[in-house]
């Protein structure tokens, strides 16, 4: 009885509950997070411990062109592929939110992008943008748009568009998705009656649609914007940063100085810096958000 | 079967207090009906009977038990709630075992008796359904079979029938009354409805503000309210209220000078009262008070008379059928004894 | 949408249909293509001449090299072994703690469950050095166990958020009943919860399924013997030999890979769906 007395706590039996999940999470989450900020001040190498060295690692890099490059490249990728993905996303929702004939089975396609592993999916890219049989390549001089191949992943600034095409091809089928959740919260009541009071089509998507989907768009671009600005896969299997570090992401250089070229102090101050960026998005969205939320009369 | 006592029952939720101290004895075998308007914590109450919220300050007890510190499953109670709370995973027969295979009973018991309250309540043919697959009246009487088959001490229902179609409550409340003529258990029932309060309750504990207003019989409630609040609650269509001074001679001046003749009280002439007349009361006289009529509305049986006397609304309601149209003037009498008086200030019944 | 009906059927066309039959086949082109080289013969495969989009002699020989020349069906085997213990693990300890945060309210269940949240927003990017450096000291470097262990840091936050949306719709007075029935708690979490949160665990499974078997960068730091590799990892690092490419080999590895995921997803595309327009939702 006096057994069973405990368990009925909900302070102990909550965290009795809790610890599996709380454990896995500080020794493997919590704990690396704040180990990783401390390898950033120190020299570590690969097999041996570093010492503190205070800010020379971002001192370096502070000078260090090839970083300075990586951090424009991650604004510039993130930026581009957002704007493209949310567009896109958004067009695709409201395509999708018609009625359409076999609109469950299109709706399930559409996603296959997102599910299915990012590398393997690269791998196809890889090959669509490859040098010699490229088939876009292929395609666009038999239309006699171009008279040689283009060399998609070669040079700096075909490989940075190939490889946001590539993000922008994975990025969208989520964004629509997650849209188009929230158009169908929409009552359409609403749009009957802006229909009534005389609202045009794009009216009716400024005044109703937008303004209702904000909340979700903020939270889903969050999202993208997070994803897309540490990315790694995507760049490491179509150009490992190449060429000429052209489109080297943060994650990207990270791995590259850490793992393969055995400076994990380095390559820990350069994921570090990450942190503040990634933070900035979040406080944006959230505080975004809070506004939303009294507009609409704060529901918790 | 049992008693239930409480007394000084106290209860706050964090900085706001719900409960002031309450002290209701409930009989082995009554049926006792919580009513009030909502927020007035009369769920809440339940709810500690229950053992779902925690009782600090106060006593509850079950027969002679203290069951303050007793987890609700060894109340020996049974609930019915507002949305049934039937499990949707399992059938209606799963849903009235549970319980008993839980307390790991035999299996032919635990047969026999979901069969009988099956039997007693008209389920025999939906045992084998699911909630899903059951109407709202349906779901309501397996939510009552679930209690049934534990045989328990005392029955709780949380506002049972205000997910039912008028009708469909106006059936069930007679069923629940059946129920218990039959089984004789102990219930304690919670509704805002003061007319399911009227029709079911031995009892009636009126609640308002996480205070007992009043604690009676139905129909000592309704003739003899002691106070104001009470008298408004209790009753459809509600008491009329008219705020006067007592004058000499048992009598009530009111504002436009009208006098309504009162029995005698133990109020001071001069004092400010409120006198209070049921709608039947008022009885249609050419020696009455002047007042105008502002919509009639015949109901068939009876025809309610909606009109302002002395600046207030006021509400006849008469057997008769008459001729009357809007803006006409009507002449009202009040029988002495029928005129209740209250204190305007305190809200107590002069008596 | 309003007043469809006064909508022609040739401005459907240009409006809704060819936009959409676009965005269809930009968005599966690349499976086509990786399915069509998959089944080319090389000679077909670096041919100047002929229609690149058919194949005219399919042929499973790239299948075959890579199912006996290659180590690939022992890293279809590491994924399978390490996605289904992973989201095991992290199914049953999220369901736990996703009971604890929404249903037991314990004191502090409200920043337990931001904090959850905010776990979920950690990338794997700012992770693995020093994940890399923990797996090394803890002496499981190079084991499928590094994995099992690591990937729960993403798959508990995000199926303990998911769950804990599904929890909160599954109503007070069931387990109030429950409990007046003589229900212990673990009884309400089994008898009652559980079994009525059955679409939220399917839903928690499958993405964290999906999610472990395409975690590429943890599989790529803290695997280096070929015979520990993940399914992704082992394509992207054995089958390119210098730079010979072996586009069919390559091609037929993505479609296996990629083929358990659209399977399991394809049974389950509605579950996926709320899972992962839910946890955006909340």
């Amino acid at each position: 009885m006096k057994a069973a007395g405990v368990l009925d706590n909900r302070n102990v039996l909550g965290l009795l509950f809790l610890l599996p999940a709380a454990a896995l999470l500080l020794v493997f989450l919590t704990y690396p997070l704040g180990l990783g900020v401390w390898l950033g001040f120190t020299d570590a190498k690969i097999g041996r411990d570093g010492i503190w060295i205070g800010l020379e690692n971002y001192e370096f890099l502070w000078g260090d062109p090839v970083f300075r490059l990586s951090v424009f490249n991650t604004f510039f990728y993130t930026l581009i592929a957002s704007v493209f993905k949310f567009g896109l996303g958004l067009w695709l929702a409201l395509l999708l939110n018609e009625h359409l004939p076999f609109k469950g089975f299109i709706r399930a396609i559409v996603l296959l992008p997102f599910i299915v592993p990012t590398v393997l999916s690269a791998i196809a890219f890889w090959w669509i943008y490859d040098t010699q049989f490229s088939i876009v390549s292929w395609l666009l001089t038999r239309m006699g748009w171009i008279h040689s191949n283009i060399n998609f992943l070669g040079s700096p600034n075909p490989a940075r568009v190939s490889t946001i095409v590539a993000n922008v091809w994975r990025g969208v089928p989520f964004v629509a998705i997650c849209l188009l959740a929230g158009l169908q919260t929409i009552a359409p009541s609403l749009y009957e009656a802006a229909a009534i009071d005389g609202a045009t089509g794009w009216q009716r998507f400024r005044h109703i649609t937008l303004p209702l989907l904000s909340p979700i768009i903020a939270v889903v671009m969050t999202f993208s914007v997070l994803f897309t600005f540490t990315d790694f896969q995507l760049i490491w299997v179509l150009t490992r940063g190449g060429p000429i570090n052209a489109t080297h992401l943060m994650a990207t250089l990270s791995y590259q100085r850490a793992i393969p070229g055995g400076a994990l102090g380095e390559g820990a101050a350069i994921a570090t810096s990450m942190i503040p960026f990634l933070l900035a998005a979040i406080l944006f969205s959230y505080f975004g958000l809070q506004r939303r939320k009294w507009q609409q009369g704060g529901r918790d | 079967m049992a008693s239930v006592t409480l007394s000084g029952i106290r209860k706050s939720f964090g900085a706001t207090p719900v409960l002031h101290g309450v002290d209701v004895q409930i009989d082995d075998g009554e049926f006792v009906v919580l009513v009030g308007p909502s927020g007035c914590g009369k769920s809440t109450l339940l709810r500690m009977i229950a053992g779902l919220e925690e009782t600090l300050d106060g006593e509850i007890r079950i027969g002679d038990r203290v069951v303050n510190r007793v987890p609700p499953k060894a109340r020996d109670i049974a609930m019915v709630f507002q949305n049934y709370a039937l499990y949707p995973h399992m059938t209606v027969r799963a849903n009235m075992a549970f319980s008993m295979r839980l307390a790991g009973r035999a299996a032919a018991e635990i047969d026999a008796r979901v069969n009988d309250a099956a039997r007693i309540l008209g389920l025999d043919d939906y045992l084998d359904r699911f909630p899903r697959q059951l109407s709202g009246g349906q779901r309501q009487r397996v939510a009552m079979g679930r209690a049934i088959v534990r045989d328990p001490q005392v029955f709780l229902f949380d506002e049972p029938l205000s997910n039912l179609d008028a009708k469909l409550r106006v059936q069930m409340r007679t069923e629940i009354r059946a129920l218990h003529q039959r089984l004789r258990t102990t219930s304690i029932y919670v509704t805002h409805d003061q007319i399911e309060a009227m029709t079911m309750a031995d009892k009636i504990v009126v609640m308002n503000a996480g205070r007992v207003e009043q604690i009676g019989a139905p129909l000592v409630l309704y003739d003899d309210p002691a106070n104001l609040f009470v008298a408004g609650f209790i009753g459809s269509p509600a008491m009329n209220f008219l705020p006067g001074r007592l004058a000499e001679g048992g009598a009530v001046v009111l504002d436009n000078g009208g006098r309504i003749g009162v029995a005698s009280t133990a109020a001071k002439p001069g004092q400010a009262v409120t006198v209070g007349v049921r709608p039947e009361s008022l009885e249609i006289a050419a020696d009455g008070l002047l007042a105008e009529i502002v919509v009639v509305e015949p109901t068939g049986a009876d025809t309610q008379i909606y009109c302002t006397l002395a600046g207030r609304d006021v509400n006849v309601v008469s057997r008769e059928r008459h001729g009357f149209a809007p803006g006409q003037g009507i002449r009202l009498r009040v029988a002495p004894h029928k005129a209740l008086l209250f204190d305007a200030d305190s809200g107590a019944r002069i008596r | 949408m309003a007043a469809d009906y006064l909508t022609s059927l040739p401005r459907r066309w240009v409006t809704i249909y060819i936009p959409l039959i676009v965005f269809l086949i930009v968005l599966l082109f690349p499976f086509y293509w990786m399915a069509i080289t998959a089944f080319k013969p090389d000679a077909e495969l670096m041919s100047a001449t002929g229609n690149p989009f058919w194949v005219v002699q399919p042929t499973l020989m790239h299948f075959r090299k890579l199912l006996f020349d290659t180590a690939y069906p022992t890293w279809l085997w590491n994924t399978v072994l390490i996605t289904v213990s992973s989201t095991l693990v992290s199914l049953a300890a999220s369901v736990f703690a996703a009971y604890a945060i929404e249903r037991l309210r314990f004191r502090g269940s409200r920043q337990v469950g931001l904090g959850i949240f905010l776990a979920y927003l950690v990338p794997p990017s700012i992770l693995f050095i020093p994940l890399a450096s923990m797996v090394f000291q803890l002496g499981i470097f190079d084991t499928r166990l590094a994995l099992i262990l690591t990937y729960p840091t993403f798959l508990i936050p995000f199926c303990t958020w998911l769950l804990m949306g599904y929890f909160r719709a599954i109503p007070y007075e069931l387990e109030e009943c429950a409990l007046i029935d003589g229900a212990t708690r673990w009884q309400i979490l089994t008898r009652i919860i559980l079994p009525l949160a059955v679409p939220g665990l399917i839903s928690a499974g499958i993405f964290a399924f999906t999610l472990s078997w395409n975690e590429f960068l943890y599989a790529l730091t803290f695997i280096s013997a070929s015979e520990n590799k993940t399914v992704p990892v082992g394509v992207i690092t054995e089958l390119v030999e210098g730079d010979v490419y072996h586009w069919g080999a390559l091609m037929a590895g993505a479609l296996v890979g990629s083929l358990p995921v659209a399977v399991l997803y394809s049974f389950f595309v509605e579950h996926y769906v709320a899972g992962m327009t839910g946890a955006v939702k909340e």
